[in-house]
């Protein structure tokens, strides 16, 4: 079995996994870092969205081998300690979640965003959650605490 | 999904060699389609050969008359290169509307043009803007690459090294796309270029295609107006849950009128 070793949340992690081995099953699986989550098997919900070197990208559409040697960060890499990240703080403000299952990657992909577009329209934040989907809060809220959470980032990560 | 070998060569000879020496090898590059299909089970390749440790695929060079990406530019590189929104603003605009941030962070050109999708842009766009994709043996017009859905000019081992897209007087992308995934449902380029006008369409038949009706009267009239009343048949589009092929048929029209008026 091939060995990969990539940075998770800023620790150094190396595994033997097959080919076919999802970067998403490697995550949740080998490293029990289950925040990460698995909603579809057509790569269209972006549940389980994570970073990789900086970009967000649907970890249940990429090989854990192919990712070797990439810095990637989860959801559980953005809290420090029990100070919640900007984003994930104003999630919990402006009830940017009722089930939670969406939440995980809702955050990584909308602190891509803003990392981008560190002042995003309303229009502009509807239009970067595309690839992302809430069977439960209508998503008003949601876009409601992206435009908090990225006020509250101050224009970066 | 079956298991397979995985190689990440470093050069383009690299590639080719574990393609031949593989019973069964398959180029990865952004994954977006090909992770999918290994979901669903519809491929199940002996070896998979990635494309990430290969340089100088993913550059975007002005060459004056024309532009050359490298097939391992992703989706969001070529929408935010300042060359492309100034060379070829249709472009830049067409890849910033391909599927969700996520898909545009890993998804490739040379992956689209070779997947050749039916519902995918970039045909529309290589053949709307008369483009010549680059392999590593030879170059092909964008006329002669694409063929029905899934199929191209490719040999089995042959890989895109890069597509070349002429600079054109104008030109422009309208698409009408599925609500979940964004790809085309009809998607429509026209270009007005050194070799007259094109008009190309994606998502509507079994592969892109041209419209020879709408080209003559653009190149007589550059107007909305010459192709609004211009239809094209139903016969041999797709028809699915999201749009049949009377429908298609009509968006092709509406998405060519539109993408007209927005040349200006
Ligand atoms: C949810 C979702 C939504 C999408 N929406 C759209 C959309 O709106 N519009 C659209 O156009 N596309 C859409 N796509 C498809 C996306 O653009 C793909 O990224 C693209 O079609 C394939 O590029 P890739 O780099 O991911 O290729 P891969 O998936 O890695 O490869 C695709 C195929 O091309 C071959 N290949 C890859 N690179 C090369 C090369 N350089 N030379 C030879 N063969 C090669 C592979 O062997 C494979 O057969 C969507 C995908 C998803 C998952
Ligand atoms: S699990 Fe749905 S997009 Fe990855
Ligand atoms: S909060 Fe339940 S899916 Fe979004």
């Amino acid at each position: 079995m091939p060995a990969v070793t990539m940075t998770v949340n800023g620790v150094s992690r190396s595994a033997d996994v097959e080919g076919r081995t999802l970067l998403v099953d490697f995550l949740r699986e080998q490293l029990a870092l289950t925040g990460t989550h698995v909603g579809c098997d057509t790569s269209q919900c972006g549940a389980c969205v994570v970073h990789m070197n900086g970009q967000s990208v649907k970890s249940c559409t990429c090989l854990a081998v192919d990712a070797d040697g990439a810095d990637v960060t989860t959801i559980e890499g953005l809290a420090n300690g029990a100070d919640l990240h900007p984003m994930q703080e104003a999630f919990r403000e402006h009830h940017g979640l009722q089930c939670g299952f969406c939440t995980p990657g809702m955050v990584m992909s909308a602190i891509d965003l803003v990392n981008r577009n560190p002042n995003p329209s309303e229009g502009e934040v509807r239009h970067w959650l595309d690839g992302n989907f809430c069977r439960c809060t209508g998503y008003h809220n949601i876009v409601k605490a992206v435009m908090a959470g990225a006020d509250a980032m101050g224009g970066g990560s | 999904m079956d298991d397979f070998q995985y190689h990440a060569p470093s050069s383009v000879d690299g590639v080719l060699s574990a393609l031949r020496g593989a019973d069964d090898g398959k180029v990865l590059a952004g994954g977006m389609s090909l992770v999918p299909v290994l979901k669903l089970g519809l491929a199940a390749p002996s070896h998979l050969v990635s494309l990430r440790n290969v340089p100088g695929l993913s550059d975007i060079e002005d060459h004056g008359h024309c532009l050359k990406i490298g097939a391992c530019c992703t989706h969001a590189q070529v929408a935010a290169s300042s060359v492309v929104q100034e060379r070829i603003p249709a472009l830049a605009a067409m890849a910033g509307r391909i599927g969700d941030p996520q898909v545009r962070n890993c998804g490739t050109i040379g992956g689209s043009v070779a997947h050749n999708d039916p519902a995918a842009d970039y045909p529309a766009a290589c053949v709307g803007l008369g483009a010549t994709i680059i392999t590593d043996r030879r170059k092909i017009s964008s006329d002669d690459f694409f063929g029905s859905m899934f199929e191209t000019a490719l040999e089995e081992d042959e890989l895109v090294t890069a597509v070349c897209f002429p600079i054109v007087a104008r030109a422009a992308y309208a698409k009408f796309e599925n609500p979940a995934s964004k790809y085309a449902v009809a998607g429509v380029m026209v270009a007005q270029g050194d070799d007259g006008v094109r008009v190309a369409v994606t998502g509507a038949g079994a592969g892109v295609f041209r419209v020879a009706e709408m080209e003559a009267a653009l190149a007589d009239d550059f107007s909305a107006d010459a192709v609004a009343g211009i239809g094209v048949s139903s016969d041999g589009l797709l028809s699915d849950n999201v749009a049949g092929a009377e429908y298609r048929a009509h968006l092709v029209t509406v998405m060519a009128r539109r993408a007209v008026e927005a040349c200006g």
